[in-house]
């Protein structure tokens, strides 16, 4: 009996401890970004933003949160249920893993794996699946159209990710997130690697499926795209994945490039601001980075994206890859050379 | 030498971030929407609203029957009819206005000869069913002494361009 | 221990039942999600082995990649599984015979490996302890030095497959409007706009 306690029920009790504390932050940012956004958009488009539930509107999120609950899922006769439900599921669910390895702080990581930004990229590729089941199961014209851009985009911005992980790992020398954080102790990688961070960023927006790259839930011509048929909670988990992910970008991009929970300077003032509120500070500069672009660019037509996509970042990243490797061993930089 | 300029221009999307600056400023411009159940914009006194029925000051109705209204009424909304009251004259027992049918066109409160039927300033009449909708005559003579001072005000101010 | 060993026989059990579900599910769009499921499981598989790279280029390349697109086809296609399965007694044969080969050499590996243990280990390169280097560092100072013609290789059967595959399916397409970017964004207004006076009533030649 000794054992299962040492063993198992200790642990474990500390590991839902630990999962609950990244949660909950976790979920209520999602809730209030999308508060901040209506706000952000708002005040950018000489508008007010919610403001008559609570001041300045901020239970707003509790009661679009109370409304998605009480009312009534609704599946279509002709929608495969098993599958209808199950992606909202796996949105929601992929959005909230890929926070198992994301370090907040120093040592500040539920697990600290050697292979992190594999997790990480392996866990942002699969979020295209509850795009295409969605749109699939919904059996509506909107929503298939919606999942098959939808896949094709994903696909396509997930390779010139790919190249930009690639260089940030040359200069690192090691897959995990932890390291390639402190490997920015002395600068950051958004200097050295200021194109790869903007190609990282746009290509975050496109993985997201956010403004300039909505192009699955393209209003004015898919209607809502994959998310037509879907209502009550289907769609809130839709919802909150799709926000979960924004912030997951946002963190990954704070880690590849931003220094992570590093303070900008290593100096009084700064370095006495615990790393967790650095990495919050820095997510929550992107995340109105993201708004920003929303509230400023128009949709890109869907062959232009393929063009950006396979013709504009595919050979930049590639690139800039090569000259990345070169410079590092031209110079002897090359880590653990 | 503009072709390269251009070039330079897109390479570091300065397009982008100049559209990106006009936004961010335009944050920090005060907004130029009304805050709407708490401020509202101000109406003509030739605003076409809810309609009623008015009464001279000493209290009497109005309306004398005459029909014009129900005549001229392009959407048929209005049901009116009459009979004599024990006084001798002519009075309405039926004033009905099908709200849901009615286009607000104002040709009813043109063609009355007596300023009876108007339509108020009064937009926010908004109701749960649509039998809230189908005004009878008490509806419309509440809204008239709801609205009179209102009413009557706007007549005035409107009466010198007629 | 025990976590390790309930989490194998999930993984195990999860995998080889979905790998069934693949061919025995009647639409197809099940059978592929059933096949990611196969994959994932065999990431989880990966991972209690202590191959994490290995579980994560899997789930990259297969789960993320090739599967979405396999996905992509099944669904644009509308199989009709009522004529697919009408051959089936036709083909029995054939398929029963490749089946009894695979199985007889599943069954020789198994036999050699039960054997002699070891035997699997000989042609390889000896694998570094856990401890002092990580399992992608073991790959990649083995890919790039003892196997790189090898891997170069693949890379370019790869190419060659991908380049044949554009050549066999790309097709010169007259009369197509293209947009051309460049062209677009070096336009000037000089260039496009023309200021013209009119005096009323003559009109004007463009």
């Amino acid at each position: 009996m000794g054992e299962f306690w040492s063993g198992y029920a200790i642990p474990g009790i500390w590991i839902v401890t630990k999962i609950l504390a990244l949660l909950i932050p976790l979920l209520l940012s999602v809730a209030y970004l999308t508060w901040f956004e209506r706000k952000v958009m708002a005040a950018m488009q000489l508008r007010m933003g919610p403001n008559v539930v609570g001041p300045w509107g901020l239970w707003q999120p509790f009661a679009d949160a109370i409304k998605m609950v009480v009312k009534e899922t609704i599946i279509p006769t002709k929608a495969n249920p098993g599958v209808f439900l199950l992606a909202p599921m796996l949105t929601f669910g992929l959005a909230v893993i890929a926070w198992a390895v994301m370090p907040v702080g120093d040592g500040l990581v539920i697990s600290n794996l050697n292979v992190g930004v594999l997790y990480l990229f392996a866990i942002s590729s699969l979020g295209v699946y509850g795009v295409v089941m969605a749109g699939w199961a919904s059996n509506s014209r909107y929503a298939f159209l919606g999942a098959l851009r939808s896949a094709a985009q994903m696909v396509s911005y997930e390779v010139s990710m790919g190249f930009v992980i690639i260089s940030v790992l040359l200069c690192v020398g090691s897959l995990n997130l932890s390291d390639i954080v402190r490997a920015q102790e002395t600068v950051w990688f958004v200097f050295p690697l200021l194109p790869m961070a903007v190609v990282f960023f746009i290509s975050a927006l496109a993985e997201t499926n956010r403004h300039p790259f909505d192009l699955p839930e393209a209003e004015s011509e898919l209607v809502a795209g994959h998310l037509v048929e879907y209502s009550a909670m289907t769609f809130g988990l839709f919802f909150l994945g799709e926000y979960a992910n924004m912030i997951l970008m946002s963190g990954m991009t704070t880690v590849l490039f931003l220094g992570g929970w590093l303070p900008p300077i290593d100096i009084a003032p700064f370095n006495w601001i615990p790393g967790p509120i650095w990495f919050a500070l820095k997510i929550a500069a992107l995340l109105f980075v993201f708004v920003w672009v929303r509230a400023t660019f128009p949709r890109y037509r869907y062959d232009q994206l393929m063009r950006l996509g396979w013709k504009v970042f595919l050979p930049l990243s590639l690139l800039w890859v090569v000259l990345t490797a070169g410079v590092l061993v031209a110079f002897g930089w090359a880590p653990g050379a | 030498m503009s072709a390269l300029v251009n070039v330079v221009r897109s390479m570091f999307l300065l397009e982008l971030l100049s559209g990106m600056g006009l936004t961010f400023r335009y944050m920090f411009r005060p907004r130029k929407t009304l805050n709407y159940p708490h401020e509202k914009g101000p109406l003509s006194p030739r605003f076409r609203g809810e309609h009623a029925l008015r009464r001279y000051p000493n209290g009497e109705e109005r309306c004398i029957a005459c029909k014009l209204c129900e005549a001229v009424c392009p959407a048929l909304a209005i049901t009116i009819e009459s009979e004599p009251r024990d006084d001798g004259s002519r009075r309405t027992t039926r004033y009905d206005i099908d709200m849901t049918k009615c286009i607000y066109c104002g040709l009813c409160q043109e063609a009355c000869p007596v300023d009876a039927i108007v339509e108020g300033p009064n937009f926010e009449f908004a109701t749960e069913t649509r039998e809230e909708l189908y005004y009878d005559k008490n509806k419309l003579m509440a809204n008239g002494d709801r609205w009179e001072a209102e009413i009557a005000a706007n007549l005035a101010a409107d009466a010198k361009y007629r | 221990m025990l976590i390790q060993f309930i989490a194998f026989y999930v993984f195990a059990a999860v995998c080889v039942g979905s790998a069934l579900m693949v061919i025995a599910a009647r639409n197809p769009v099940h059978s592929v999600l059933f096949l990611i499921l196969t994959f994932f499981n065999a990431a989880g598989i990966f991972v209690l082995a202590g191959a994490e790279f290995l579980a994560m280029t899997l789930v990259i390349v297969y789960v993320g990649a090739v599967a979405v697109l396999f996905l992509f086809v099944v669904m644009m296609l509308d199989i009709n599984f009522v004529r697919l399965r009408q051959g089936f007694m036709q083909y029995l044969p054939i398929g029963a015979t490749v089946g009894a080969l695979l199985l007889v050499e599943l069954l020789l590996v198994i036999g050699i490996v039960v054997d002699s243990p070891d035997a699997g280990g000989l042609g390889g390169a000896p694998m570094p302890p856990v401890e002092r280097q990580s399992n992608t560092h073991a790959l990649g100072a083995l890919l790039y030095t003892r196997y790189m013609y090898l891997f170069q290789a693949a890379g370019m059967v790869l190419l060659v497959a991908m380049i044949g595959a554009i050549v066999l399916t790309y097709r010169v397409r007259t009369g197509v409007r293209k947009q051309s970017i460049a062209a677009q964004v070096g336009r000037h207004r000089a260039d496009a706009v023309e200021m013209k006076k009119v005096a009323t009533g003559t009109g004007v030649t463009l």
